[in-house]
């Protein structure tokens, strides 16, 4: 499968999907303009992934800042994990960060997907 | 040029750190945060504080973004494209402030929104906020329904508004949200 990587900027997250060294991760900030046509190909990548994934995936959300239109894209990013066999999501958020750490406690609460909550 | 100065005296006397007025797009928006960043930064606020204030002007230039699309058929009229955006700090808090022509027949339905999120508390909101994340789908204007009550989360206290008559088809819709400089 191939790798999607995405290098983020100012106002997008890093993407990285690497199902050969098993690396899956989003990381940065996420507020940009068209959140649905920036979170597609993510959506698409994980669609396909599904049908074939590693015996086990850890997924590493790692944001600093999201606004509200991702944050009903991470929900969609989420809701596609929840059809990948042996899946876990790793919620990274600031230790002073009670706002990312409670996003990310909701979240958990809307999918049924298992949550690791870690402090970076 | 009286009014440069008059300007400058209602900056100092609003304690307003941060004035935009103008046409808003995604690039405006990015420079208006990385400068307010950058004085927040500077100025060694508090991270949590930082955040909320970052994450209220996000919310408050994206939707003046996506509704200043709604305007624009009347070019060359006051009631174009411009709005106006500003920061206010004193000693116990911070204030985003918003100011942007909206239709009047939206106005009714925005009065209604905004009083029903007045009247929630903290776990209302955030009921609110997981209920409509679930339903809602993207708007052609790329926002989630969300931002309004995320601001309120973030604030922590009631949004204040107001409507000023610009002429007969448009409202002034003038927003206020403020972020507490003490912590919790």
């Amino acid at each position: 499968m191939e790798i999607l990587n995405l290098k983020g900027t100012e106002d997008t997250p890093t993407i990285l999907l690497d199902k050969k060294n098993g690396i899956f991760e989003i990381s940065g900030r996420s507020l940009p303009e068209d959140s649905a046509e920036f979170y597609t190909p993510v959506i698409e990548w994980i669609n396909a992934y599904a049908s074939d994934p590693n015996s086990s995936t850890e997924f590493a959300i790692k944001l600093e800042y999201f606004n509200t239109a991702s944050s009903k894209l991470i929900l969609d990013v989420l809701s596609a994990l929840e059809e990948v066999k042996g899946i876990k999501v790793f919620w990274y958020f600031h230790d002073d960060d009670e706002d990312m750490e409670e996003a990310g406690q909701e979240f958990s609460e809307l999918v049924e997907i298992p949550f690791e909550f870690k402090t970076y | 040029m009286n009014f440069i100065y008059d300007l400058h005296r209602t900056m100092m006397s609003q304690k307003l750190i941060l004035v935009y007025d103008g046409d808003f797009t995604q690039e405006t928006t990015k420079s208006i945060l990385a400068m307010a960043e950058r004085n927040l930064d500077s100025s060694g606020e508090d991270s949590g504080i930082k955040r909320k204030v970052f994450n209220v002007m996000v919310e408050a230039l994206q939707n003046i973004v996506k509704h200043s699309s709604e305007q624009g058929t009347q070019a060359g009229s006051l009631v174009s494209r411009s709005a106006i955006f500003m920061i206010s700090k004193d000693d116990k808090r911070y204030c985003v402030l918003t100011g942007n022509p909206i239709l009047k027949g939206k106005a009714v339905l925005l009065t209604s929104n905004l009083n029903e999120l007045n009247s929630k508390d903290k776990d209302g909101l955030k009921e609110m906020y997981k209920e409509i994340i679930k339903n809602t789908q993207i708007s052609e204007k790329g926002g989630a329904g969300l931002g309004f009550v995320d601001m309120a989360r973030k604030s922590g206290e009631k949004l204040e508004f107001t409507f000023s008559d610009m002429d007969a088809e448009y409202d002034f819709f003038c927003l206020k949200v403020n972020i507490s400089r003490e912590k919790e």
